[in-house]
């Protein structure tokens, strides 16, 4: 199975060839994918060197000629690098785009802090319109990428991951998937979030809801599920970024309704530690064994 | 948004009057006025433009990167038939499209929302790769900058990434006004001209130098003119 920036790369680089809109800007990183394309279309595939500003700005140019621009690269590096540019260049000009981040918050634990990005998403929720997909699986990492694609001149955020599910799931852009249904709660689990969470929960009596699209957050799905329990509504948020980033998110879906949010993410204080995804998790309170005991404790 | 209104019989000699409508004074110091003959010469002898065909393609592209002080600009707009004269008293005011920094969604002509300095250049850049990659090579673009906006590292990255591609339909103008607290050591042409550009340095009040220096080829290069203007004081 490829990975989904190796997916991101294949589809875009055939998405190339059939809509003279799409323009692909890179900043280096990312660049080995498109070789191809970037043959095939010269003045499409545009590599702006290591120049993170400038990878925003030239996104923003290309949308004010009428162009649909897909930026890719790191998200420490396409989010809060260029943070300003992206809150001006798009929003501002009244221009869309598609942001196609990878690494986002622990990809590659070994390369410390500086290559992650856990506040990205809760940035973006400072901005207005910004569509923000986080997809587990390659497969669903194509579903959402030809959805933003097409999806006008929008402005919508894909957050690729290294860390992915073990399957696809049968998701719909925007929506949340119930995988299973049960009484106690009601677990969200975003993006690569599944696996761990199915596996944390196992035996427990929660429905879990599957968020691939967390912007629009889909309110109905959370009223939907909650409509089915009795009194109150507990709901655990499991996301793979800033804990806590959707946390508004569900109190508003359920404003008129008495409920308890539990966020859990990766926290704000640095971990200061290397190794693999899997220890990281461990060392972030995300892997199943510790995400079991905290989503028990907040449903005892 | 379009105006009905509009007038398009106004010439250089009406600027100072509409400018005044915005300012309140009959007169303007070298501030105020620091890219009106830059912005003049360029509406009326060089940009591919025209109110009534605002939204085509193919134009020209004017990008005001230097979104403060753009009473000269709106002035010029208006003289060209973008806005019309009544509008410019209402400047900055709740109800009125013109801002103090101007915003492309309420202003017809305007090509970038622009105040935050350093991001016309990069903008510029995208949009002359976006006219390219749709054919549309026939159309320039410009982007005016201001001396002490060069501080903003953005727009090294684009200088530098503009002189490299060669990106020929680019084209910037500095106002150089000497308003940068560190200046420049061997000027600001010097500074493009490394990174490959094509450069030319006049006096940015002569219309016919500016023209001339506007107007001059520059095959395979982008292009950049520096219009000296009176030292900001």
């Amino acid at each position: 199975m490829d990975t989904m920036r190796e997916r991101f790369a294949s589809v875009v680089s055939r998405l190339l060839d059939d809509d003279p809109r799409l323009a692909v800007v890179l900043a280096e990183i990312g660049k080995d994918g498109f070789t191809d394309a970037a043959r095939t279309h010269p003045d499409r595939v545009i590599n702006v060197g290591i120049r993170e500003q400038l990878l925003i700005g030239v996104g923003g140019g290309l949308a004010l000629t009428g162009m649909r621009p897909i930026l890719h690269t790191f998200a420490s590096f396409l989010i809060e690098r260029p943070f300003e540019q992206v809150k001006l260049d798009f929003g501002h000009q009244g221009a869309g785009g598609v942001l196609v981040s990878a690494a986002g918050s622990y990809d590659w634990p070994a390369g410390g802090y500086t290559h992650m990005a856990p506040g990205d998403v809760a940035l973006l929720d400072t901005l207005d319109g910004w569509t923000v997909h986080v997809p587990g699986h390659p497969d669903e990492a194509e579903t959402l990428l030809r959805d933003a694609v097409a999806a006008g001149d929008d402005s919508v955020y894909v957050r690729l991951s290294a860390h992915s599910n073990s399957a696809p799931r049968d998701i719909v852009p925007g929506r949340f998937l119930t995988v299973r249904e049960g009484r106690r709660g009601v677990v969200i689990a975003v993006g690569p979030m599944l696996d761990g969470v199915l596996t944390a929960v196992e035996g427990l009596d929660v429905t879990v809801l599957y968020a691939t699209t967390v912007r629009p957050f889909d309110e109905r799905a959370v009223r939907a599920t909650a409509g089915a329990a009795v009194g109150r509504v507990d709901v655990v948020l499991v996301e793979p970024y800033l804990a806590g980033t959707s946390t508004a998110a569900v109190n508003d879906a359920l404003a008129d309704r008495p409920h308890r949010v539990l966020g859990l993410g990766i926290p704000r204080r640095e971990l200061r530690r290397y190794g693999t995804i899997d220890e990281h998790l461990a060392g972030q309170g995300l892997d199943p064994v510790a995400l079991r005991k905290r989503i028990s404790a907040f449903l005892r | 948004m379009t105006f009905t209104d509009v007038h398009t019989g106004y010439g250089y000699e009406d600027l100072p009057r509409l400018m005044s409508l915005m300012t309140g004074d009959e007169k303007h110091g070298p501030a105020a006025t620091s890219t009106l003959d830059v912005v003049w010469v360029l509406y009326d002898r060089v940009l591919r433009v025209s109110a009534a065909a605002g939204d085509a393609p193919e134009r020209d592209r004017f990008l005001l990167s230097k979104g403060h002080g753009p009473m000269a600009y709106y002035a010029v707009l208006a003289a060209k038939g973008y806005i019309p004269e009544s509008l410019l008293a209402g400047f900055g005011a709740y109800d009125s499209p013109l801002g103090h920094h101007p915003d492309r969604v309420l202003v017809p002509g305007v090509e970038i929302s622009s105040g935050s300095l350093g991001h016309g250049l990069p903008l510029a850049v995208g949009s002359a790769l976006g006219l390219r990659a749709q054919g549309l090579s026939g159309a320039a673009v410009w982007v005016l900058i201001g001396d002490a906006e060069l501080d903003e590292g953005s727009n090294h990255e684009a200088i530098a990434y503009a002189g490299a591609v060669g990106l020929e339909r680019l084209h910037a103008v500095v106002v150089d006004n000497a308003s940068a607290s560190h200046g420049r050591p061997g000027g600001i042409a010097a500074h493009f001209e490394a990174a490959g550009w094509s450069t030319a340095t006049v006096d940015g009040r002569d219309h016919q130098t500016l023209y001339e220096a506007y107007t001059a080829p520059h095959p395979g290069r982008p292009h950049v003119v520096v219009a000296r203007v009176e030292a900001k004081v």
